[in-house]
């Protein structure tokens, strides 16, 4: 494995090798002094292109756990479209001599263009609405410390699943993992094909849930309303939010996520976002001991 | 001068010829046409020993990308790549900067290409003004020019009582409206044809009935009006259908497909290769199956390239800031052959899908009677070759054809008895 642009063509093995890593990281993180000198001497840059917060704050403290030099390059898509082409973008990133390339982009297999590019690893850390790979990592991750397998359990997506690449990524690497995946929303946020994908459709949220291990729900951006996706946030609340009544109908040990970050009363109920079954704030810290495994596999650090 | 073209397979589906014989031209006209050798003494003699010799090919759509775009093809460039895919006449749209929506630009046009390589420029004019959908261009003045057709390619009418208008007037001139047909609302932001491999690459989908509600109008437009109406670069099953049910009623409309909407489908866009992107969106499987079909039984009239060249920086970029389109010329005839191949196209059906635009658009040419200019294109449709953007005239480059094994390609583009392109290999 050289990049990870992706859940779609890794296997089993390569998935579960990753996870276990991040077991050993997670142990780490535990300790006192939680830096390690694995990456000493690597370069790493963030390159964002699109705003985030929190799976760049993550990858920097990641690169930063692990000794590593990073650098932080953000610009606006639009700033791209007018200046350089990708290609000279690419010659400068290159130019840096980095080990590692981690890329946000906007814009669907910008980092795979790059890829054939660019000699150092390419970490994807979301590209349009195709594929966030450590997001699903995370949650997979999560899921397993919770429920010791991820073989035969119920997993439910509410949402717009048509621009979502965390629902993408997690329905690759859940159903590799042997998890029945069940996608919910209203019809305009349910994409063709996604059957072919190998999650089931069940358009109402509430017989979605029964008997769900895991139920997930994903942001909903309030500029799709202008996109004639949903009414508004009331209407969507009303029949989609992940609320009591839905919980009711899961198995009674089953947890709740969400990617982030969330509009409270939107897509999620207060009470259930910070309810006991809520795993969020672990899926942030996993999100670490995730991406550290990731970076020590493709870096190909010294031995833990 | 006087030529003779001897031992070709003669195919002129007009004038009903299927035969190894000569063809004998003087002073760039049609003297003869037999079956057999003609004996006599002449200034050149062709041997097309185990090649096709056909009328010469007409695109009826290509971007020339002049005035306005040179840096991306010129009028000399664009020629000499029709005469290296074996195009004797093709027919560039108004989607040039400025316009092409006045008598001036369709006269520099003409003024261009005959200082050009010889192959025929039947210039496309705006429909509206600016192709902005609000007011008719000149249209008895541009033909008076030399304009052959009207069509806002690119930017559809989306007015359809302007639409009424322009396909009613047009009809006074007979001419013919030529639609783009995309319902930009429908097709909104969208990158690739909406359907499993849309959500698969994630990207934003155009779904196939943005191409089909707007043929569903025209077509009715057209049978309502009594008037003629052809649809360009066919790419979706239901349009397929549609132009099947209008024709079926005796609605005058004719359709065009392209050599890449026959080759490909949206699969091929997981390569997020900018090269892939041409509106409307490459289709399904499924999508490839009508058309191939189509092509074959006749409801698809004739194959245009839709050769829209762009250079390589615009290109090299993130798949949505890259501008649709791919160059076509050099690669069409090898193309459309692997249908012939596949053994679904006879190569008859493979000429006439070459140069039915001439009936189309009312032009001169498509066949080799006598008297008649002798524009002629021979062909080797067993020649093996790999196909290499580096080797092409056009200025593009982009296709996602590169290192494709091809059979079949022009070895000599005729046009008024000059040999204007000759295969050096
Ligand atoms: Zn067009």
């Amino acid at each position: 494995m050289k990049h990870l642009l992706g859940i779609e063509h890794l296997n089993r093995d390569q998935i579960e090798q990753i996870l276990e890593t991040a077991e050993s990281f997670e142990e780490i993180n535990r300790r006192q002094v939680k830096k390690v000198p694995t990456l000493k001497g690597k370069t790493i840059i963030n390159f964002f292109a699109e705003p985030s917060t929190r799976t760049k704050m993550s990858f920097e403290v990641a690169e930063k756990r692990l000794s590593a030099d990073t650098y932080n390059i953000s610009v606006s898509t639009s700033a791209i479209q007018k200046g350089e082409t990708l290609a000279d973008t690419a010659l400068n990133l290159q130019a840096m001599q980095p080990d590692a390339l981690i890329i946000r982009h906007a814009v669907a297999g910008t980092p795979h263009l790059l890829a054939d590019v660019m000699d150092c690893a390419i970490i994807n850390a979301g590209d349009g609405f195709h594929e966030h790979p450590t997001q699903a990592l995370l949650d997979a991750f999560t899921i397993k410390r919770h429920k010791g397998r991820l073989d035969g359990l119920k997993i439910v997506l509410i949402g717009d699943i048509t621009h979502s690449r965390v629902a993408r990524s997690n329905i690759h690497l859940l159903t590799k993992l042997g998890s029945r995946v069940v996608v919910s929303g209203p019809a305009t946020m349910i994409p063709p094909g996604i059957t072919a994908m190998g999650a089931e459709v069940e358009p109402d949220p509430i017989k979605a849930v029964v008997d769900a291990d895991v139920l997930m729900t994903l942001r909903i951006q309030n500029e799709r309303a202008s996109n004639l996706l949903f009414p508004n946030a009331r209407e969507y609340a009303r029949f989609y939010s992940l609320r009591q009544e839905l919980l009711n109908y899961a198995k009674p040990d089953a947890i709740v996520m969400h990617p982030g970050p969330a509009n409270r009363g939107v897509e999620i109920e207060d009470s259930l976002m910070d309810g006991g079954r809520s795993v969020v704030l672990e899926q942030v810290s996993n999100g670490v001991s995730v991406r550290m495994a990731v970076l020590y596999l493709l870096l190909g650090g010294t031995q833990l | 001068m006087i030529t003779l073209i001897k031992n070709g397979r003669i195919i002129d589906p007009r004038n009903k010829i299927d035969f190894v014989g000569a063809v004998l031209i003087e002073n760039g006209k049609i003297k003869s046409v037999v079956e057999g050798d003609i004996s006599g003494d002449f200034d050149e003699v062709i041997d097309a020993s185990d090649m096709v010799v056909s009328p010469g090919f007409i695109d009826m759509h290509v971007h020339l990308r002049e005035p306005g775009y040179e840096y991306k093809e010129t009028i000399a460039s664009g020629l000499a790549a029709a005469a290296a895919g074996g195009f004797a006449a093709v027919c560039p749209m108004p989607n040039t900067n400025p316009i092409t929506d006045n008598e001036e630009i369709v006269s520099s046009l003409l003024a261009k290409a005959a200082q050009a390589n010889g192959v025929k420029l039947y210039p496309i004019a705006a429909a509206t003004k600016g192709s902005k959908g609000e007011a008719l261009t000149s249209i008895g003045a541009l033909k008076a020019v030399g304009a052959v057709a009207i069509s806002d390619d690119g930017h559809p009418v989306k007015n359809s009582g302007l639409l009424r208008r322009v396909m009613e007037y047009a009809s006074s001139f007979n001419f013919t409206y030529i639609s783009h047909a995309e319902d930009q609302d429908l097709v909104g932001d969208g990158q690739m044809n909406e359907g499993d491999h849309s959500t698969l690459f994630g990207m934003p989908g155009v779904a196939s009935v943005s191409e089909s509600v707007v043929i569903a109008r025209e077509c009715l437009l057209a049978e309502y009006l009594g008037v003629s109406v052809h649809i360009a670069h066919v790419s979706k099953e239901p349009s397929v259908a549609l132009i099947r049910f209008f024709k079926s009623r005796g609605v005058k409309v004719t359709a065009e497909t392209t050599p890449h909407y026959l080759t490909l489908t949206d699969e091929a866009l997981g390569s997020y290769d900018t090269n892939t992107k041409i509106n409307p969106p490459i289709g399904s499987q499924k999508d490839r199956e009508a058309l191939i079909a189509a092509v074959a039984d006749g409801v698809i009239d004739v194959v245009a390239t839709d050769h829209a060249p762009h250079h390589e920086r615009e290109k090299n970029v993130e798949f949505y800031a890259a501008p649709p389109g791919i160059v076509g010329l050099e690669t069409a005839v090898a193309l459309l052959l692997r249908h012939y191949h596949s053994g679904v196209l006879s190569l008859k059906r493979v000429v006439e899908l070459l140069t039915k635009g001439y009936e189309i658009l009312s032009i001169d040419g498509g066949d080799l009677s006598v008297g008649s200019s002798a524009d002629i294109t021979i062909f080797d449709p067993d020649y093996q070759w790999t196909i290499d953007r580096n080797m092409f005239l056009s200025k593009g480059r982009n296709t996602p054809f590169h290192g494709f094994q091809v059979k079949g390609a022009v070895f000599r583009t005729v046009v008024d008895g000059k040999s204007l392109y000759v295969r050096k290999y």
